[in-house]
């Protein structure tokens, strides 16, 4: 069989960063969340928030963990996939990287230790302050991530010489035109993710009846959140859509399964898109409805798959964009109705109707689905390019041979898909375990220890 | 030499000292890691929760080495992946199986915790032979033929073994009783390899390489060069001798440790003086590799700024767990 090596990279690259991101995602936003358990925890001194705090810091270690190794993964991946992406735009892609290690990195795997294992150790400002550099750091990365691939759908700050990228103004590269909305959406994104495990891992425990305190006022917090960002999630992505349209009218074409130039184009609900024969089958829409949402007219002129010499694969964007969609639209629907009803509940899970809980429950993952949809509608609407218009994927692909890509992605593969069972096993098991044990940190008081304290303290023991 | 042409020193030093951090402080965790199997149940909780708060910013530095490789020299980087494509996927294996390891064995059932310290043994093991085969592939510029390959098999144990030293080492420092006892006795068990390797591959070296050969066997530098082996020896005999009997398990307990750091040290140095100016072995220099001068002044000025602050906090970090490691408690 003749394998295509570029393909293989391809297919690489795209496993390896899917089991990565589906980490992060989490890992984002769930900082912020535990900074504000610990928060209500002091201000208020009501024992649900400390339990709901030391279940989530757990459920944080091991997805942190799983975020880091695969992230090491990829920061090896630029260099035996695309050996020729950092020759050509080294310039600008190594100090967006740097920064991200330097800035990022090291300050959440630093504090991280303090944030899990030092409560006792140090001061409780101290403490807060380890978790706030933590959610800070991974927020930090995100941002710095987020521009190196933002400009590559959106190449601007720039000068070509002797096929070498060079700078010309940082400032336009990293808030190159896409960057704000990608930033937005994808911090969005991980808040909504987060959101619903949390809320669906407590909706989890009342259902199997290993409910304890600290369910109801985590599926409260969590679902309250997601309530509020959903609506901002979709004006945001309509308006990261716009944006599109302007910069890259091809992938938005795709997304719409648009073939030629048309005006009061539909808004497919359901179709085929047949690319051997440049039509969609079985097309179901609403007229001219997509023309009002890009162009805010009903008659405005969407242009076509068939004006583009380079345009991307069409059907994963066609059905990933809906699949991302039809995911928001449940999540708006899930958390505006989980609201209304638990709100008129007192908040008490136990008494809210079954179907609901288990409503909630059924949308423990519902982020992951959506985020790894966006991304594919992203990152394959950019192809052929690696950095749109100006250069290809396959020109920077390594020369790897196909045999050791198909090996080691068949390794990593295995792994992967491993590891996310055991993720989802050990969760569900952490879950129904019964957690309100208070277990007081090991060194009894909260003060400030200085150095030599320490060091006494460390001689005593 | 004008500054355009001293940046690319200077990100080699610091891509040295960035790679020299990391096999310090993840080779007492990777050393930890194979050693687990010798010890009994709460042992093993106490030898991990020794590394627990660390080895995450550990393994940042190997995210900053590449990260130098493939910001400053981004022409060589593309060269040394591709060279060690399978090795390094081989080690990233390694590394995801240990890193998860960690946190899963305390997470899931009992009954399967076993299987995860299997998983950390083995992780951290594969992790370590992968990184010694890659030195040794990195030294001799990846040459090919079977005595280049012989050569990076013996580094491929030799670096394990080193690692195996320094966990003993760091175990010494962070725990007392019956297990301090033993991390000692480890320890000097791993002596005996480490010395005959390291030992090995100084001599090999010149002998793969004519380069390595032409730089310390002629007269004025073999002079200058000459603390550097004896220097090591002097690490060794007082390890052997701190490490047999009780003589590291009282006050003495960091000397292990500071010693095991001296031996790679001196590795390092002699391994950067038979490397200079190339960034692969021969064929690349730091020069022909380097990114523009740009782009590698705006990383230096945040380095500037960035790598004391990670360097203070790292040490605040080490601070707030000073001293013999304690069960760990989330909180
Ligand atoms: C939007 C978010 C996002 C995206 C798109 C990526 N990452 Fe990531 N990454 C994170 C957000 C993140 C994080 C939240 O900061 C992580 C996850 C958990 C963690 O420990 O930090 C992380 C960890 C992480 C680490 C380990 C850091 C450590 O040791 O603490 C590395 C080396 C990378 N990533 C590298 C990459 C590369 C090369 C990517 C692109 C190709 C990438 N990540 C995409
Ligand atoms: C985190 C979420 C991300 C996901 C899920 C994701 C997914 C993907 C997928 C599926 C492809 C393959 C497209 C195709 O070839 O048809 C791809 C390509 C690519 N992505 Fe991403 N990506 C993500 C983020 C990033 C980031 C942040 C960067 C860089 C900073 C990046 C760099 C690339 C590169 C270099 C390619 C080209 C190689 C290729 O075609 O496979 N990606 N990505
Ligand atoms: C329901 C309304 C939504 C709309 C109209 C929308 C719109 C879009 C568009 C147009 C893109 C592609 C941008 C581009 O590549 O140029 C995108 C990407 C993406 N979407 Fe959505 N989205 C919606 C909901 C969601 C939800 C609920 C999530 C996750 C919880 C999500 C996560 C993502 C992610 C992670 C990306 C890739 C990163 C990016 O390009 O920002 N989206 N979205």
């Amino acid at each position: 069989m003749d394998l295509d090596p570029v393909l293989l990279a391809r297919i690489q690259f795209a496993a390896n960063i899917t089991f990565h991101i589906l980490f992060p995602t989490i890992t984002i936003a769930l900082g912020w969340m535990l900074l504000f358990m610990r928060w209500r925890w002091l201000k208020t001194n009501q024992r649900p928030w400390l339990t709901a705090y030391r279940f989530w810091t757990k459920v944080f270690a091991l997805t942190f963990a799983l975020g880091v190794v695969s992230g090491i993964t990829m920061s090896f991946q630029f260099g035996t996939n695309w050996p020729g992406f950092m020759e050509k735009v080294g310039n600008i892609a190594g100090p967006l990287l740097g920064f991200e290690v330097l800035t990022a990195f090291f300050l959440e795997a630093t504090f991280l230790g303090v944030m899990l294992f030092g409560h006792g150790r140090v001061s409780e400002r101290i403490h807060m302050l380890a978790t706030f550099l933590v959610a800070f750091g991974t927020t930090m990365s995100a941002f710095w991530i987020l521009v190196l691939n933002s400009w590559m759908q959106t190449p601007v700050g720039y000068e070509i010489i002797d096929g070498e990228f060079h700078v010309t103004s940082w400032l336009e590269i990293i808030f190159n035109p896409s960057f704000p909305w990608r930033f937005a959406h994808m911090l969005l994104a991980s808040f909504l993710t987060m959101s619903f495990l949390v809320a669906g891992v407590s909706a989890w425990q009342v259902l199997r009846r290993k409910a304890n305190p600290s369910s109801a006022v985590a599926l409260r917090a969590a679902l309250t959140l997601a309530a509020l960002l959903i609506p901002v999630q979709i004006v945001v992505g309509d308006m990261h859509g716009l944006n599109t349209l302007q910069h890259q009218p091809q992938k938005i074409a795709a997304i719409e399964g648009v073939w030629e130039t048309e005006k009061g184009a539909p808004l497919l609900l359901f179709a085929l898109p047949n690319e051997a024969e440049r039509r969609n089958d079985f097309a179901i829409g609403i007229p001219k409805m997509a023309s009002f949402i890009l162009t805010h007219e009903w008659d405005g002129e969407l242009k076509g798959l068939n004006e583009f010499e380079n345009h991307p694969p069409v059907k994963p964007l066609f059905f990933g964009f809906r699949i991302m969609v039809a995911v928001g639209t449940m999540m708006l629907l899930v958390s505006w109705v989980g609201c209304w009803i638990l709100r008129r509940h007192g908040w008490q899970p136990e008494r809210a109707p079954r179907w609901l809980i288990a409503s909630i429950a059924g949308m423990t993952f519902s982020g992951w689905v959506a985020t790894v949809a966006g991304w594919y509608v992203t990152e394959i609407g950019r192809q052929p390019w690696i950095v749109q218009g100006l250069i290809k994927t396959a020109d920077v692909a390594s020369s790897t041979p196909a045999p050791y890509i198909a090996l080691t992605l068949a390794g990593y593969l295995i792994t992967y898909a491993a590891l996310i069972a055991c993720y989802i096993g050990v969760l569900r098991y952490m879950a129904e375990k019964p957690s309100d044990t208070y277990d007081p940190a090991p060194t009894g008081g909260a003060a400030v220890l200085g150095g030599a304290q320490l060091a006494r303290k460390a001689g005593e023991a | 030499m004008t500054w355009a042409e001293f940046l690319p020193v200077i990100f080699m030093g610091l891509m040295g000292l960035s790679m020299f951090l990391y096999v310090v402080l993840d080779g007492f965790d990777l050393g930890v890691g194979m050693l687990l199997h010798r010890a009994n149940d709460s042992q093993k909780d106490m030898m991990i929760a020794s590394i627990g708060p660390f080895w995450d910013a550990n393994e940042t530095w190997l995210v900053l080495g590449v990260g130098i490789l493939l910001i400053a020299f981004p022409k060589a980087h593309g060269v040394v992946m591709t060279a060690l494509y399978l090795p390094i996927a081989l080690m990233l294996i390694g590394l995801i199986l240990r890193g998860v390891a960690f946190d899963f064995r305390v997470k899931a059932q009992d009954t399967h915790k076993p299987l995860w310290n299997r998983g950390f043994f083995i992780g951290s093991t594969v992790t370590s032979v992968a990184q010694g085969w890659m030195l040794g592939r990195f030294i001799t510029g990846f040459a090919e033929g079977a005595v280049y390959d012989l050569f990076a098999l013996a580094i491929a144990i030799a670096l394990p073994c080193a690692y195996v030293l320094m966990g003993a080492s760091w175990l010494v420092l962070k725990t007392d009783g019956e297990l301090q006892r033993r991390a000692a006795q480890w320890g000097r068990t791993a002596l005996i390899p480490v010395i005959i390797g390291m030992g090995l591959i100084s001599l090999a070296t010149p002998w793969v390489s004519s380069t390595v050969a032409e730089r310390w066997f002629s007269l004025p530098q073999l002079i200058g060069l000459l603390p550097i082996p004896f220097a090591t020896f002097a690490c060794f005999v007082a390890l052997w001798w701190t490490l047999s009997g009780t003589r590291a398990l009282g006050t003495l307990c960091w000397l292990p440790f500071i010693l095991t750091i001296g031996v790679f040290l001196m590795g390092g140095l002699g391994l950067a003086y038979s490397l200079y100016p190339y960034v692969v072995m021969d064929r690349i220099t730091i020069w022909q590799a380097a990114s523009s001068t740009a782009a590698l002044n705006l990383i230096l000025a945040g380095c500037a700024f960035t790598v004391p602050a990670i360097l203070g906090y790292t040490l605040f970090a080490h601070r707030v767990f000073w001293g013999k490691a304690t069960e760990l408690r989330y909180g």
